[in-house]
């Protein structure tokens, strides 16, 4: 796959994790989920810019080609996937509302145009920081964002990024929720997909 | 022997198109394998551990093999590779030593019988521990384009009776590589330095 045209690709990177035991429990089928973080470059940093369109462009290109690539690295169908999430990390020459025109906008758009369907608001978080800052990737089920077993969060972290005048993007998806959920609420198997919520 | 024991696996994969100067035409990847385990010899001083190496070396094998899946399946793309261990708190850093050798022999082996010294790195740390893997030309420990260090590690490991292991390996030299030295065109390939 080759790098997005549009924005200034640094780097990309893929995280797959699995867990197999909790606990000293087995966890079979292992729970799995995976992220891919974009490194690209800011155009709006260092000075004030009014109208951020050109990042709302940047957020559709990349939920493309972040959500393809997680779900590669997840190795299942896209229409198997359960939860997701997306997140920014600005550097700091840039501000928050960078994230914001990233995110917000597009990017929703193309995720679930890959994974077929995602009903639910797509959970977020965006900060701004430094080179190897932890961004926290929030998770709730795509179809019905009440689902209490597939609340939960993915850490993921690059130790030279961002830069500066940088912008970390990434997107998460699971094959499943929490490995011992047992808190109650709504469970998958209840899902109307209507509404979103439940 | 006890058996090894596997709570979680984490597989990274960077690509890096470029770092502030020209894009490179073949980007260089790094891929990452980290295998979070029990340690059966935390909590006590035990003297005889070497036989645990035998137990690691199925999972020394696996995990060299999805690095080469997650690069794309051919082992002749691979050109550097590390190995590293974070033991938690509970163990001592000799446990960590107990990788050198399942770790590396099956990147070695899977490699086609690659020549250098694997470059390693390891350490007592508990979770979240980042673990700056160093990474070396497979066939010449000398070939400067290639020193590189991937850096990994996870939020919730090792635990305090855990090891977290980690195998590393690229396709390339680093993505500006400039500083002279010995380059991969010039191994001979004999000793497994230059």
């Amino acid at each position: 796959m080759n790098a997005p045209t549009r924005a200034r690709v640094r780097k990309i990177a893929t995280f797959l994790e699995e867990t197999n035991t909790e606990m000293g429990r087995p966890i079979n089928p292992p729970t799995r989920r995976a992220a891919a973080v974009a490194v690209i470059e800011n155009p709006c940093a260092g000075k004030y810019v009014e109208d951020l369109s050109e990042l709302m462009a940047i957020g559709e290109e990349l939920g493309e080609l972040l959500t393809l690539r997680a779900v590669a690295a997840l190795g299942i169908p896209a229409t198997s996937v359960e939860s997701y999430g997306k997140a920014a990390a600005v550097g700091e020459n840039g501000e928050l509302e960078h994230a914001a025109a990233i995110l917000h906008p597009k990017l929703g758009a193309p995720v679930r145009r890959v994974l077929g369907k995602g009903a639910a608001l797509i959970p977020s978080s965006k900060k701004r920081g430094g080179l190897g800052v932890a961004l926290d990737i929030p998770l709730g089920h795509k179809d019905a964002a009440f689902v209490r077993s597939h609340f939960d969060g993915m850490e993921v972290r690059i130790n030279d990024a961002p830069r500066a005048n940088e912008i970390m993007v990434a997107v998460a998806v699971t094959d499943s929720g929490r490995p011992l959920a047992r808190v109650g609420g709504l469970t998958k198997d209840q899902i109307k997909g209507e509404d979103g919520l439940r | 022997m006890p058996g090894v024991l596997v709570r979680k696996k984490l597989a990274a994969v960077e690509e890096i198109f470029h770092e502030g100067g020209p894009v490179s035409s073949i980007p260089l990847r790094r891929a990452a394998a980290l295998a979070v385990i029990h340690n059966p010899f935390a909590g006590a001083y035990v003297q005889e551990i070497a036989g645990f190496m035998d137990d690691l070396k199925p999972l020394g094998l696996e995990m060299a093999r999805s690095l080469i899946a997650a690069l794309g399946g051919d082992a002749r793309i691979v050109e550097g590779y590390g190995k590293g261990a974070v033991v938690g708190s509970a163990g001592e850093l000799e446990h960590g030593a107990l990788w050198h050798v399942p770790g590396g022999y099956a990147m070695r082996e899977l490699l086609d019988g690659a020549k250098a010294i694997v470059a390693s790195a390891k350490k007592v740390g508990g979770p979240g521990t980042r673990l700056d893997v160093p990474i070396t030309h497979i066939n010449a420990s000398y070939v400067r384009s290639h020193f590189d260090a991937m850096e990994v590690g996870l939020a919730d490991a090792p635990r305090s009776d855990e090891i977290l292991l980690a195998l590393v390996m690229t396709t390339g030299p680093r993505v500006h590589a400039r500083v002279g030295g010995l380059k991969a065109s010039e191994i001979k390939g004999e000793d497994g330095l230059r």
